[in-house]
């Protein structure tokens, strides 16, 4: 007996939106980051799920472009990181204020 | 019987992670958190017949982006973040905002799993690395080399963003240039006075 899709859904669910709120709660630009990169696995999960449920390979491709874009966006976004803590000694997203006013 | 205690056992894994990730307040904790997270949701991926995406997963997720972000938190030599006392009456306001989205989720997930009648599919074949290449490189073509793009990309910019080129150096080479340009114009203005 396997387990059923719902409960394959209600995880990626939850998944989801503990990493939404762990971007809401974390002010560190590091953490907000793995955040995202959980929330991508979320959506991951409910592409594999469905693509078992349905016998279709779609899904499982799709993820794999997720991956891709997972890592570029970790290539850039720690690039980007980097480059604001050269500047402010900070990685503090409060910090990153210098377009206010 | 089998699939459904595994699955269970890794789903509790991963959502313990999952929180364990978001209640750390060390950059490092959070990382090793999230590597588990990420371990069981391969082990999960197994359980869905899908064993391409899972050594995937474990090569690309815990192996490459995990380590690229541990390399950059001791790189930065993070420490703990401070507490910070003048946000502390948003917290509630963040649970509200993340209870709701819950609801929404399973909400969506009911209605789409009223419309049709799912069993498991007998095609056992999918999860396969010969159907996702396949399908990859007759069907999907398009969209794999957009991909790629996008990496030659994304490593270009990286590369831009990160690359230092101090003050000082500038300067230095902008008034070479400064200079160089005079020295030309004072040239050509004295041969064109001749």
């Amino acid at each position: 007996m396997e387990p059923s899709l719902a409960s394959y859904l209600a995880l990626s669910g939850i998944l989801f939106t503990i990493g939404a709120t762990g971007v809401i709660f974390k002010r560190n630009a590091i953490g907000m980051f793995m955040c995202i990169e959980l929330m991508l696995n979320a959506v991951n999960l409910t592409f594999v799920a469905f693509s078992r449920y349905y016998a279709d390979v779609t899904g499982q491709l799709f993820v794999f472009m997720v991956m891709s874009v997972a890592a570029a966006e970790a290539a850039v976004g720690l690039g980007i990181i980097i480059a604001f803590y050269r500047n402010r000694v900070s990685v503090d997203v409060d910090d990153a204020s210098i377009l206010k006013n | 019987m089998v699939l459904s205690a595994v699955f269970f056992l890794f789903a509790g894994l991963a959502i313990a992670s999952a929180i364990s990730m978001v209640y750390h307040k060390n950059p490092l904790y959070s990382a090793i958190s999230l590597i588990g997270v990420f371990v069981s949701l391969s082990c999960i991926y197994i359980t869905l017949a899908a064993p391409f995406i899972a050594a995937v997963q474990v090569l690309i997720y815990a192996g490459a982006i995990m380590v690229l972000v541990v390399f950059v938190i001791m790189l930065l030599n993070l420490d703990d973040a401070p507490s910070l006392n003048r946000l502390h009456y948003l917290y509630g306001v963040g649970a509200g905002l993340g209870g709701i989205l819950l609801i929404q989720t399973f909400f969506i997930f009911y209605a789409v799993l009223r419309a049709p009648n799912h069993a498991v599919a007998e095609n056992q074949t999918v999860g396969k690395t010969l159907s996702i290449g396949s399908a990859m490189y007759t069907e999907y073509l398009l969209p794999v080399e957009i991909v790629g793009v996008l990496l030659l990309m994304a490593v270009i910019g990286a590369v831009i963003l990160v690359r230092r080129l101090n003050q000082p150096e500038l300067e230095k080479l902008v008034d070479e240039e400064l200079t160089r340009r005079n020295e030309e114009d004072e040239i050509g203005d004295y041969r064109i006075s001749i």
